[in-house]
């Protein structure tokens, strides 16, 4: 694995992330997902103090926005896309997202029950009179 | 014959042939993809650990103790300045890689100079803004709310701390070694690294500072 490693350049040595050859890494790529991102961002802090959005929908709006952001710094930066060498990344990618939708999920459900179904101290208080 | 000699060669290889891809054309992948792939894997389990804080962050932000809340304490202005630090920052960084990959060593310097400057300059802020909560008296011993804030940017304040020592490292190791292969993989990781982090701000910057100051 490690035999002409040391080479400057070998026809083999891409990785998913920098391709020389492919669309995936060029300038243009950065740029445009910089403008993506740059876009996105200024469109959450636009709804977040405004009221162009129905009020109890910001929320929402603002979590769709961040999910389209981490999309574009995915793709544009990070190049994980949908190419056949790239069918590895993209697969470790959907366990983890699986794992923090668990962790997230699970706890705001687990503890908004509890706190729902908690007795308040005052009322433990009337019950040992 | 060739149908014997083709079952022959198979017995030998059968566990190499799923694993190689079209444009490989055959044998085990580039060192370059499976270092890129291990590294992915560490930042995933990184974002998992973050995963838990942030879940924590969620629960406990309504319990301020009557304390201070996200909407007395943050300021928009300022978190704004930081968020364009780091997405600016992530580009250069993504530019000095494409110049190392393309041995443009002047322009790799400039990139990960400027990478340096805007990644200190967001720590700076952070580090400001941290201070003067603390001198208002909302520390993180003040409330569950601000003890899960200051776990959850806190550490990722640590990360970019931590990611601008080990970009000040790899610089002087190019400068010593050279663009040989094994530094641009290092690098081809820092800047995985820096971008996932970029990633982890962007849910920062959502679900603590736009929703908690409204």
């Amino acid at each position: 694995m490690q035999g002409g490693d040391e080479q400057p350049s070998t026809a083999s040595d891409q990785a998913p992330g920098v391709g020389e050859n492919e669309a995936a890494g060029s300038f243009a790529t950065y740029t445009a997902g910089l403008a993506f991102a740059l876009l996105l961002t200024g469109a959450s802090f636009l709804v977040s103090q405004t009221h162009l959005l129905w009020a109890p929908g910001v929320s929402a709006g603002l979590v769709v926005l961040a999910i389209a952001q981490m999309g574009v710094h995915l793709v544009f930066f990070l190049h994980i896309g949908t190419g056949s060498d790239n069918t590895n990344n993209v697969l470790a990618l959907a366990f983890g997202v699986l794992i923090v939708t668990l962790v997230l999920s699970g706890s705001l459900w687990i503890m908004a029950n509890l706190n729902a179904n908690m007795i308040s101290p005052s009322a433990t208080m009337e019950m040992q009179r | 014959m060739s149908a014997h000699a083709g079952t022959a060669e198979l017995a030998g290889s059968i566990p190499m042939v799923p694993m190689t891809t079209a444009r490989s054309g055959g044998g085990p992948a580039p060192v370059r993809i499976v270092v890129a792939y291990g590294f992915w894997i560490f930042l995933l389990s990184d974002i998992i650990l973050f995963s838990a804080l942030f879940a924590a962050y969620a629960v406990l932000s309504g319990q301020t103790a009557g304390g201070p809340s996200g909407h007395d304490l943050f300021g928009l202005r300022h978190v704004g300045v930081e968020t364009l630090c780091l997405l600016l920052s992530s580009y250069a960084c993504g530019l000095g890689v494409l110049s190392i990959e393309r041995r443009h060593l002047r322009g790799f310097y400039l990139s990960f100079a400027l990478t340096f400057v805007l990644g200190a300059t967001f720590l700076g802020l952070e580090i400001t803004e941290f201070a003067g909560m603390t001198a208002r008296g909302a520390g993180p011993s003040r409330s569950a709310f601000l003890s899960a804030f200051f776990s959850l940017v806190g550490l990722h304040g640590a990360h970019v701390t931590a990611g601008l020592l080990w970009l000040s490292f790899m610089v002087a190791q190019t400068v010593v070694k050279g663009p040989r292969d094994f530094v641009r993989r290092r690098l081809l990781c820092f800047s995985l690294f820096w971008h996932a982090l970029d990633i982890i701000w962007v849910a920062l910057l959502t679900l603590v500072y736009l929703m908690g100051a409204r």
